[in-house]
């Protein structure tokens, strides 16, 4: 039953060896220099990531992809912070991946995952920025025959102190790009931030309310044609034959064409006659053992890895069988969280151009240079004869990371040289064709002293790796590490408890389901177990939750920080609305600390009414409040759908639920009033796209405890019938 | 063929009357801000007006719209001037991704022409579309926004 995927291992390799070895940032990159690179309208680069035009207009290159996260407007910020320059003129570009390997990754990293979009980047792009203030700087005084010394820049605007003489950037740009640039440059201290820091507008918003951005399923070329796609339902099956001769004459229809072995895809004039001659066209499928696996069957495999066996150990100190064996008091729970499906807004889609010569490829993609080496491999052409064109993604939360979708477009433009293609999935092939948030049981042994001290903490997850399956080269002795992600003793997403005696192991079960890095990824269950443990914790010993979890948090003061931060404004300890009940949570990862209090209703037992959310966040730094405020808020729209309707279920090896009718997500009137609090503690840089996504459904569901007395130990409430109010 | 009217404009396009008007306004005629989500009539990203309507063009077909007037997001400007709704939306700056807000503006638009003065309830009982990004928080303050102006 553990399923190798047919993959990527080539096209990491071909990936990693295209791009070059050694990811070389800083100032030892060529910012600019004597030979002047220009952008595609011949404005000059003062470097890499700053172009001016004549005009004053600023061009911020952007190598992340946007994909609602914010992280476009926030990474411009930082530059033009240490640019100086003026905001209202400020435009961006995606540098597409292929430039990026020609100019030796001048860019860095372009993954736009895990929530490292500004975390891992904020320093060589405020050193770009600062760069070239110094350059643009150094020009102008060379032009006034200056020390630049005497010089600054402020607003786009160029000042010589001592004579009041001023230019802009527009006018010195030209010089500024032939210069050397500077061997080191001093960055400011965040605390002088004029730009970052504040809640500005985004960048990429008016062009959203207009309908004139363009997403990768909105692409036109000339000449293009459409196609519609079938992948085997079941992974690991194959495409046995289909009946051609069933559609032929249907209208638009230009071809049949068998993608890999195991999809077909029929190519038309519109998207719509391809889907239509598609639905029409007889396919049978060789699908293999895998048809055999049900739920049923995952879920009783993976509760045999929740006792004994071999696990690996992600996190211990102490010794927790001798511990649990002369406890005074045992707790015990067994919890379970299902596979999920990202449910992107816009299906996967990808627009590819192929000739023997070239391979060109338009798409939104978490992961541009990975989408360029599904490219190169698809292909079979070197890079210097590929590119993708990185588009606004319609959601990714971790699934356009993936190039699935990206190879499969490459390989029907194979079979028609000449004329681009794109490949649009129905929401039907994205709904069975995911890369699902991993299935995963847990059992939790807690063990007390006569005095009701937690004593021993026995955490044994069981289930499935998502390294497994996607990042074989991540493994560590057939670990996978990020199994233990919020779990962890080190890194940035560590166990905020200290406990005299610990051990958190995982039983590694793989299915044929392949699993997906889902926005908040291993945290979300991680923090549901762990979370919703504490609260039961807490009430077998008859404590507070939170005095029960701030004994075994000394060690731990920036999650304790959030965690009172919550309990202090939701009035945790003060009397609550007739009614109304409460529950908390807190968690660390992607380098962030957050915590949620949740205040529900519920009425019958089973209908859930969440009223009010109070979250905090402290990412060490907030490059723009308002848009952190808005991942917080759009958080628990993530993870309470997680909560009540996320829920994919398997039957016959395949996924059974095809659209939004059977997978449902939360509209408008479920939603909670969410107050975030922003509370940066400087020092360090933590995400903010994920973290908290994984504090919704523990807050919810201590809440529930509290209001009904019953646990709930299984996700999703749709399957309990529990519903919202 | 069909003949439609959006926006305004009379477009001749050649289509079977049984497709979906999503497609023809987005593969015939071209306009692709109304954008493709589910296909079931769930979610609202396609949402557009019919003689006014908040209407879920996926689930209309191209001959029940001929003869109607048709507005995608298109044309809900007026002489180059946003329409309130898309001022708000900007002023509160709703949207993430994106995706699904040329159907949540247009749902909005009808709505405020119905109900001038929407209360949360009224907004809970007709606001149904779907937005995985989470906008639900922004999208009710730029509703209360629009209808204040």
């Amino acid at each position: 039953m553990n399923h190798m995927p047919r993959m990527n291992r080539r096209a990491f390799v071909i990936g990693t060896a295209a791009i070059g070895s050694g990811l070389v940032l800083g100032l030892d990159i060529p910012f600019g220099g004597p030979s002047v690179v220009r952008a595609a309208d011949g404005a000059p680069e003062v470097n890499a990531w700053v172009v001016i035009q004549p005009d004053d207009t600023v061009v911020i290159r952007i190598a992340r992809s946007e994909m609602g996260q914010g992280s476009l407007t926030g990474l411009a910020q930082l530059v033009a912070e240490e640019l100086e320059c003026d905001w209202s003129k400020v435009t961006t570009e995606f540098p597409s991946p292929a430039q990026n390997v020609a100019r030796k990754r001048v860019w860095g990293d372009f993954s736009t995952g895990g929530s490292r979009g500004i975390r891992t980047s904020q320093d060589y792009v405020r050193k770009g920025g600062a760069a070239a203030r110094v350059m643009l700087i150094e020009a102008a005084a060379n032009e006034w025959k200056v020390p630049a010394s005497e010089c600054t820049a402020a607003n786009s605007v160029i000042t010589h102190t001592p004579s009041g003489k001023t230019t802009t950037f527009g006018r010195v740009a030209e010089a500024a790009a032939k210069l050397t640039p500077p061997a080191d440059v001093k960055l400011k201290d965040p605390k002088d931030w004029k730009l970052a820091g504040k809640g500005l507008k985004r960048l990429d918003t008016p062009d959203k309310v207009v309908g004139k951005t363009v997403f990768g399923i909105d692409v036109k070329l000339p000449g293009m044609l459409n196609a519609a796609i079938k992948d085997c339902p079941v992974t690991g099956g194959k495409l046995k034959s289909y009946d051609e001769a069933k559609i032929a004459g249907m209208k638009g229809v230009k071809k049949v064409v068998k993608v890999g072995d195991t999809a077909v895809a029929v190519v038309a004039d519109t998207f719509w006659h391809a889907k239509t001659a598609l639905d029409a066209l007889p396919i049978v499928w060789d699908e293999g053992e895998n048809a055999k696996v049900s739920s049923a069957s995952i879920a009783k495999w993976l509760s045999e890895g929740l006792e004994g066996g071999p696990a690996y150990v992600g996190n211990s100190n102490g010794d927790v069988n001798t511990a649990l064996a002369g406890a005074a008091k045992r707790v015990e729970a067994v919890y379970n969280y299902p596979y999920q499906n990202h449910a992107t807004m816009e299906p996967m889609n990808a627009t590819a151009f192929y000739t023997p010569e070239k391979c060109e490829v338009w798409c939104g993609t978490q992961n541009g240079e990975a989408a360029l080496a599904a490219v190169l491999e698809a292909s079979e052409l070197p890079a210097d004869k590929c590119d993708v064109h990185k588009l606004m993604l319609g959601g990714g939360f971790g699934r356009r990371g993936q190039t699935d979708y990206v190879r499969q477009a490459v390989l029907i433009a194979r079979q028609m040289p000449g004329t681009p293609i794109k490949l649009l999935w129905t929401r039907e092939e994205d709904m069975t064709h995911g890369r699902y948030h991993p299935v995963t049981q847990c059992k939790m042994t807690a063990g007390f002293d006569a005095d009701n001290n937690l004593t021993a903490l026995h955490m044994r997850i069981s289930g499935q790796s998502i390294q497994f399956a996607l990042r074989p080269e991540g493994l560590i002795n057939g670990m996978d590490p990020s199994t233990f992600q919020g779990l962890a003793p080190k890194g940035d997403a560590t166990f905020g408890y200290s406990v005299p005696n610990l051990l958190i192991d995982h039983s590694m079960r793989n299915p044929h389901i392949i699993p997906g890095f889902w926005r908040g990824v291993n945290v979300n269950h991680n923090a549901l177990y762990v979370e919703c443990f504490m609260d039961e914790m807490a009430h077998a010993v008859n404590q507070d939750p939170l005095e029960f979890r701030r004994k075994l948090m000394k060690d731990h003061p920036k999650n304790l920080a959030v965690l009172e931060a919550v309990a202090e404004k939701i009035g945790w300890g003060k009397s609550a609305p007739q009614g109304v009940y409460r529950g908390l949570a807190q968690y660390m990862g992607f380098g962030s600390y957050v915590a949620a209090a949740a205040e529900i209703s519920v009425t019958d037992g089973s209908k859930i009414k969440v009223h009010r959310i109070v979250a905090a966040t402290d990412p060490g730094y907030a490059v723009n409040p308002a848009q952190i405020e808005r991942q917080v808020a759009g958080s628990f729209v993530y993870g309470l759908t997680g909560l009540f309707y996320g829920g994919c279920t398997v039957k016959d090896g395949a996924i059974e639920q095809t659209n939004f009718d059977t997978y449902n997500s939360m509209r408008i009137n479920e939603m909670p009033k969410v107050e975030a609090i922003v509370m940066p503690s400087g020092g360090f840089w933590g995400g903010v796209g994920e973290p908290t996504i994984c504090v919704a459904a523990p807050a919810v569901l201590n809440a529930y405890f509290a209001a009904t007395g019953k646990r709930i130990r299984s996700v999703p409430l749709r399957d309990q019938n529990i519903t919202f109010a | 063929m069909a003949n439609l009217t959006i926006n305004g404009k009379t477009v001749d396009i050649d289509v079977e009357a049984d497709m979906p008007l999503l497609w023809a306004i987005r593969e015939n005629v071209g306009l692709t801000g109304t954008k493709y989500g589910c296909g079931i009539a769930q979610c609202g990203a396609c949402t557009v007006h019919i003689d006014g309507v908040a209407t879920r063009s996926c689930g209309v077909l191209v001959s029940d719209a001929v003869g109607k007037q048709i507005t995608t997001i298109e044309g809900l400007a007026t002489n180059g001037v946003l329409h309130k709704v898309q001022q708000a939306w900007i002023n509160n700056d709703v949207p993430q991704c994106g995706y699904c807000q040329s159907g949540m503006i247009m749902a909005v638009v009808a709505l405020l022409k119905d109900n001038p003065k929407p209360t949360d309830q009224d907004i809970d009982d007709t606001i149904t579309n779907i937005c995985r990004c989470g906008t639900f928080q922004q999208v009710r303050e730029a509703i209360h926004a629009a209808a204040n102006v």
